[in-house]
C-alpha cells in the first residue's frame, strides 16, 4: 500500500494540490482532503475498454487496435481540407503542445473548450486587459469577495474553503467572520444562500447592473433609475459604498456572467467597474475557470501562436478570428470536414447545429470516457487520465502552473502518446 | 566538429582584439587554439566578427509575458512569417512567440539571453516558455525585493537566514541572480498603495526599501552569485525620480563586491533618470545619472532605450502600471503573487510628437554617450517596455552615429532640445564600444565571462559575423548599412554551429538554461526552511511540496555553484 499526499485533482480550476491517495494493486482505495467531485474523477469509474472504429455512425464499434485506430485517424486528418481539433481541457500542458505542433503539420483549426465556456472573457481581456492575482492573495487580504453568475458551491466546492470565503490568511485572520461576501444570480443559489448580500438580477441585466454600479462609483447616482434588472436603486448604493470602502476586493465570475445576454461585454464592464475601484481600494477580478486544465491551453497556446485559442493554421501562419475560427463557427457553417475532439465532449456541450454536423463528417475521439462525443465518433482512442494515471503541467484558474502526479500505473497509452504517434503517421503518410 | 574563421575583423574587447585580422579556431562547441586542417573554413572576407551577443535584461518569457500575448492579439497579428521546414511560425512585435524570440535574437547575432523578472511561484511557467525558445542560452532572474520572507529576515536583521532564502528561492524558481523590483512597493500594492521613497517603511513589516536593497546586496555578495542585484528602483515613471535613483546607487558604497563586477546593477535607467516635478515641467537627468556613474566603481546600469512606436510595458512593478494604464487610458492588466510580488502589463505607443517620450528617447541615448566606459551601461530597450529588441540594430545605429541623432531629433517634439542634452552630444562610439555594451559589457556585469562575451580559448563558440568591412565604412556617415547589417547576422555561430547564414535560420538546436546553485550551511538552511514551512501552513495557496520547479522543467540545465562566504561591510 502506497500513501501518495499533496497530489493534485485533475478535475476542476482551483486545481487543489493536498490531496491524499492510497494505493493498493495499481488501484486507488481512498481519496482524502478532495471534494465529492474530485474523489469521484480520481476514484475512477466507467471507462473506455479498448480503441474502437466503426464504418459509418450507424453501425457499431468494432474492438480495433492502437495501431489500426491511430493509422485510421491520421487518414482521416490528412484527406480533411478543413480539420478541427478541439478539447483540450481535461489534459496536460505536454499534450497542448503536441497538439498544437500536429494542428500545424496538417493546417488545422486548434480551439479549446473555453469556447462555450470563458471564450468571452478573453475577448473582454483583448479589449480590457485583466486585473487579477493569485487566489492565495485573495485568502490572505481580501475582505469583501463577489460571485457573479457563478456558483462555487456546487461548481468549485473548495474553492470557498482554500482560497476565498472561509480562507484564513496573514491580514484576514478571522476569516468567514471578518469578509462579507456579494453573490449576483438571477436565481438563489446554494452560494447565494451563504451570502451577505445577494443581489437578485433579472436575467441578460447583467451589463445594465454593471453600469449601473459604474456610475454610482463614479459620482452618478442620480442618473440611475429606481430599479436597474430589477435591483433596487438602493441595494446597488449600498454594493457600491461596501465594494469602495473595503480594504481588497475580489471579483469572482462565471458563466452566469459570459454566457448570457451580452457576453462579452459583460465581462469587459466588470473589468472596468474593477480598473475603477482601484482608484478607491484594491480590486482583483478572476475568472473561474471549469475544468482543471482549460487555463493551461490558453498559456500555451498563447506562448506558441500568440493567441490564446481558436486558431487557424490553414494560411501556415497563426489566424484567429473568433467568430469565423472559433469551433462552433466552423462546425455551424458545416466548414468543417473532419474533426478530432480530445479531452472534451463537444457532442454534451455544444449547440444541437454543431453536433449535427459532427454526426456528418469523420470524427476522432480520443478520451478516457464513454461520453456524448463517442456516439457521434468514428474512430475512439482511449487514453490514460492526466492527474492520475498520467504525469504533467496544469495551470490553475489564477494561472499558477503546477505539475500534476501520476498516483498509478496507467493501462492505456497518455493523450502525449497517442498524439505523437498520430503525428509521426501523418508525416510518414505525407511522404515527410 | 571544427569550424575556422578566418580573414575576419575581429572585436572581442576583454581581450583587448580591437579589429586585428584573427582566425578564430572552433572544436566541439568551444573556441580553441587551433583546429586541424579538416576544419570548415568560414571566409569573412575583412567582415565584422563579434563574439554572440549577450542580452542582460529583457522580458522574453513567462506569465506577464503570455498577459501581453494574451492582451494583444493586435500584437501578435504584426510580424507573422509561416513555419518552413526547420522553423515553427513567427508572430508578433513586441510579444513574439517562443520560436520568434529564439529565432530573432539569433539572427540578430544574440545567442545568450537572460529573462528580467519571474516570481518563484510562477517560475516553473517561466521555464516552460524559456524550454521552448529555440537556440540561445538562457535564463532568468528571480523576484524576492517584496518577499515577505526577504522582508521578515531583513527586519530581524539576520542575514545568514536571508541569505539561505536567497539560495532556496534561487534553487526553487531555477533562478540565475536577484531581481529587486521597487522594494516594498510590491507587497504595499497588495492593498493598493505603494512606497514613495527608499526610507518609507512598509507597513505590517516594518522594513523600509533601503533596508532591502542593502540586505539583498549583503546577501547576494555573501552567497558570491555571479551576477550582482539587479535593481528596477522605487519610483520609476515619476518625474523627479533620478534623486531616488542617486540615493539607491549611493547604497552600493555599503556593501563590497565579492566577485570582479559591480554590487549593484540599476536596470532600465531611460525610466529613472527623470527630473523635474511633473509631466508639464518633465526633463532629462540621464547626465546626473551618467556622471555619478563615471565617478563610482562599484555599479553598472542599462539603458532601457525608448523606441518609437509599439511597446508593451511589463514589469513586476504594480502600481506604477495602474498609474501607466490610467494615464493612458490603456488596457491594464495585473498580477499580484501571494507573498511575493506584484506584476503589471499596459500597452504603449511612444510617439515622436509627445514631448515625454521624446525626452525619454533622449534620455536613452544620453546614458550611453555620457557615461565614459561602456563597460558600466549595457545596451537594453528593456524589451518590451521601451521596444522590442529588434530595434537594437537602431539603436546601435544611433549611438555610432550623430548624424544620424540629428536627423531623428529635427522629426521629434521640440521638448527634445530645451530639456534634454542630446542635440549638442558629439559622441560617436565606435565598434570596441558597441561589443563591450552588447558582449564582453554584458557578460561581465552577468559574472559569466568565463564562457561568455568574448573569443578567447576556452569560450563558448557563440560568434556573430555583419556583413560590414569596419575599416571600410563611416558608421557616423553610412547608418543606415550598419542598422541592416545588425538587423541581419550574416552568420551566427551558436555552440559551433551554423545557426543564422545571411539572415536565415539554418539550425535550431536547443540553448543552455543557465542557474545558480548557492550553497550554505546546513543550520542557516534549517533555520530558514522553519519560516518558509510556517508561510506555507498559512498563507500560500499551494503546498510547498509542489512550490518548487522541477527538473522536467529545465532539460538543458547549466548549474553554476557559488556558495556562503564571510562578507566584508565597510
Amino acid at each position: 500500500m502506497t500513501v501518495i499526499t499533496d497530489a493534485l485533482c485533475p478535475f476542476c480550476g482551483c486545481l487543489c494540490d493536498d490531496i491524499t491517495v492510497v494505493v493498493e494493486d495499481n488501484k486507488i482505495r481512498d481519496v482524502k482532503h478532495a471534494c465529492k467531485l474530485g474523489a469521484s474523477k480520481i476514484m475512477g469509474h466507467h471507462r473506455i475498454k479498448a480503441p474502437m472504429m466503426r464504418k459509418d455512425k450507424n453501425s457499431t464499434f468494432t474492438e480495433v487496435s492502437y495501431e489500426e485506430a491511430i493509422n485510421e485517424a491520421a487518414w482521416i486528418l490528412l484527406n480533411s481540407k478543413r480539420p478541427l481539433m478541439y478539447g483540450w481541457a481535461s489534459t496536460v500542458c505536454e499534450a497542448h503542445k503536441k497538439g498544437i505542433f500536429l494542428a500545424e503539420e496538417l493546417g488545422a483549426i486548434i480551439d479549446n473548450t473555453a469556447t462555450v465556456c470563458h471564450g468571452p472573457s478573453t475577448l473582454a481581456v483583448h479589449e480590457k486587459g485583466l486585473p487579477t492575482s493569485t487566489l492565495g492573495q485573495i485568502k490572505n487580504r481580501a475582505d469583501v469577495i463577489v460571485f457573479w453568475g457563478s456558483n462555487p458551491v456546487h461548481a468549485h466546492p473548495r474553492h470557498m474553503g482554500r482560497y476565498s470565503v472561509f480562507a484564513k490568511g496573514l491580514f484576514s485572520e478571522k476569516g468567514r467572520k471578518g469578509r462579507k461576501i456579494v453573490v449576483v444570480d438571477v436565481r438563489k443559489t446554494d452560494t447565494a444562500n451563504m451570502a451577505d448580500e445577494f443581489v437578485p438580477i433579472e436575467q441578460g441585466t447583467d451589463y445594465l447592473v454593471v453600469s449601473a454600479m459604474r456610475a454610482i462609483l463614479s459620482g452618478h447616482a442620480d442618473v440611475v433609475p429606481d430599479t436597474v434588472g430589477g435591483v433596487p436603486k438602493e441595494q446597488l448604493v449600498k454594493i457600491v459604498e461596501l465594494l469602495k470602502t473595503a480594504k481588497f476586493v475580489s471579483i469572482f465570475f462565471g458563466m452566469g456572467l459570459t454566457q448570457s445576454k451580452s457576453r462579452y461585454k459583460n465581462i469587459d464592464n466588470a473589468i472596468s467597474l474593477t480598473f475603477e475601484l482601484n482608484s478607491f481600494t484594491k480590486c482583483v477580478i478572476t475568472p473561474m475557470r471549469g475544468h482543471y486544465n482549460v487555463t493551461g491551453f490558453g498559456q500555451v497556446c498563447s506562448w506558441e501562436t500568440g493567441f490564446a485559442t481558436a486558431v487557424d493554421f490553414a494560411r501556415g501562419v497563426p489566424y484567429y478570428n473568433p467568430g469565423e475560427t472559433a469551433a462552433n463557427d466552423v462546425l455551424i457553417r458545416k466548414e468543417t470536414d473532419a474533426a478530432m475532439i480530445i479531452a472534451g465532449d463537444a457532442g454534451a456541450h455544444f449547440p444541437a447545429d454543431s453536433v449535427r454536423h459532427l454526426a456528418r463528417i469523420p470524427v476522432i475521439q480520443i478520451d478516457p470516457y464513454w461520453n456524448p462525443t463517442t456516439e457521434v465518433a468514428n474512430v475512439v482512442i482511449p487514453a490514460a487520465i492526466c492527474g492520475v494515471e498520467a504525469e504533467g503541467t496544469a495551470y490553475r484558474m489564477d494561472g499558477v502552473s503546477l505539475r500534476m502526479r501520476k498516483m498509478i500505473e496507467p493501462l492505456y497509452p497518455t493523450d502525449t502518446e497517442i498524439l505523437d504517434r498520430i503525428t509521426e503517421r501523418v508525416k510518414e503518410l505525407k511522404g515527410e | 566538429m571544427e569550424l575556422i574563421i578566418k580573414n575576419g575583423s575581429v572585436f572581442d574587447p576583454y581581450n583587448g582584439i580591437k579589429g586585428d585580422k584573427t582566425d578564430i579556431s572552433i572544436k566541439d562547441g568551444k573556441i580553441v587554439n587551433k583546429v586541424s586542417s579538416k576544419a570548415t573554413v568560414i571566409d569573412a572576407g575583412g567582415r565584422l566578427v563579434m563574439p554572440g551577443g549577450v542580452d542582460a535584461h529583457s522580458h522574453i518569457a513567462g506569465a506577464k509575458v503570455n498577459v501581453g500575448r494574451i492582451m494583444r492579439p493586435e500584437d501578435t497579428r504584426s510580424g507573422l512569417k509561416p513555419r518552413t521546414k526547420i522553423t515553427r511560425p513567427y508572430t508578433g512585435y513586441t510579444v513574439p512567440n517562443v520560436y520568434a524570440m529564439g529565432y530573432r535574437y539569433a539572427q540578430m547575432g544574440y545567442t545568450t539571453v537572460f529573462e528580467a523578472a519571474q516570481a518563484i511561484m510562477k517560475a516553473r511557467h517561466t521555464h516552460e516558455e524559456l524550454e521552448e525558445i529555440p537556440i540561445i542560452d538562457k535564463g532568468a532572474l528571480t523576484l524576492f525585493g517584496s518577499n515577505w520572507p526577504t522582508m521578515d529576515f531583513v527586519r530581524e536583521k539576520n542575514m545568514d537566514k536571508l541569505a539561505a532564502y536567497v539560495a532556496w528561492g534561487l534553487l526553487a524558481s531555477r533562478g540565475f541572480g536577484v531581481k529587486c523590483v521597487n522594494p516594498g512597493g510590491g507587497e504595499m500594492w497588495g492593498f493598493g498603495k505603494n512606497v514613495t521613497s527608499l526610507d518609507d517603511v512598509v507597513p505590517n513589516f516594518d522594513v523600509t526599501p533601503k533596508e532591502i536593497i542593502v540586505s539583498l546586496m549583503k546577501a547576494n555578495e555573501m552567497l558570491g552569485l555571479p551576477h550582482s542585484v539587479h535593481l528596477h528602483c522605487n519610483n520609476l515613471g515619476k518625474p523627479g525620480n533620478y534623486k531616488t535613483t542617486l540615493a539607491s546607487m549611493e547604497l552600493a558604497n555599503q556593501v563590497k563586491a565579492s566577485r570582479d563586477r559591480q554590487v549593484l546593477h540599476v536596470t532600465h535607467l531611460t525610466f529613472n533618470s527623470w527630473g523635474g516635478t511633473n509631466w508639464g515641467d518633465f526633463e532629462s537627468k540621464a547626465d546626473e545619472v551618467a556622471n555619478y556613474l563615471n565617478n563610482n566603481e562599484n555599479l553598472t546600469g542599462d539603458m532601457g532605450q525608448l523606441v518609437f512606436g509599439s511597446a508593451t510595458t511589463m514589469t513586476a512593478d504594480g502600481p506604477v502600471q495602474y498609474a501607466n494604464a490610467k494615464l493612458l487610458h490603456a488596457k491594464w492588466g495585473n498580477g499580484d503573487v501571494e507573498l511575493e510580488d506584484a506584476s503589471g502589463v499596459v500597452p504603449i505607443y511612444y510617439a515622436r510628437t509627445i514631448s515625454i517620450h521624446a525626452i525619454m528617447w533622449a534620455i536613452g541615448l544620453e546614458l550611453a554617450l555620457l557615461t565614459k566606459d561602456p563597460y558600466k551601461m549595457l545596451l537594453t530597450t528593456d524589451h518590451p517596455n521601451g521596444g522590442p529588441f529588434v530595434n537594437y540594430p537602431e539603436v546601435i545605429a544611433l549611438l555610432m552615429s550623430n548624424k544620424k541623432r540629428q536627423e531623428e531629433i529635427k522629426t521629434l517634439n521640440e521638448a527634445v532640445h530645451k530639456r534634454t542634452k542630446i542635440p549638442g552630444i558629439e559622441r560617436e562610439l565606435d565598434f570596441n564600444d558597441i561589443a563591450i555594451m552588447t558582449r564582453a559589457g554584458t557578460a561581465k556585469v552577468l559574472g559569466l565571462l568565463d564562457t561568455k562575451g568574448h573569443l578567447g580559448v576556452g569560450a563558448d563558440a557563440d560568434i556573430s559575423i555583419f556583413d560590414i568591412k569596419p575599416g571600410q565604412i563611416d558608421p557616423s556617415v553610412e547608418h543606415a548599412k550598419i542598422k541592416s547589417a545588425f538587423s541581419s547576422a550574416a552568420y551566427t555561430i551558436k555552440d559551433g554551429e551554423i545557426v543564422v547564414k545571411d539572415g536565415q535560420i539554418t539550425a535550431t538546436p536547443m540553448g543552455r538554461t543557465y542557474w545558480v546553485n548557492a550553497s550554505v550551511p546546513e543550520q542557516h538552511h534549517r533555520e530558514m526552511m522553519k519560516d518558509i514551512v510556517n508561510k506555507f501552513k498559512n498563507y500560500y495557496s499551494i503546498q510547498l511540496s509542489n512550490y518548487m520547479v522541477q527538473d522536467e522543467y529545465v532539460t538543458h540545465p547549466e548549474v553554476i555553484k557559488a556558495g556562503a562566504i564571510p562578507v566584508e561591510v565597510s
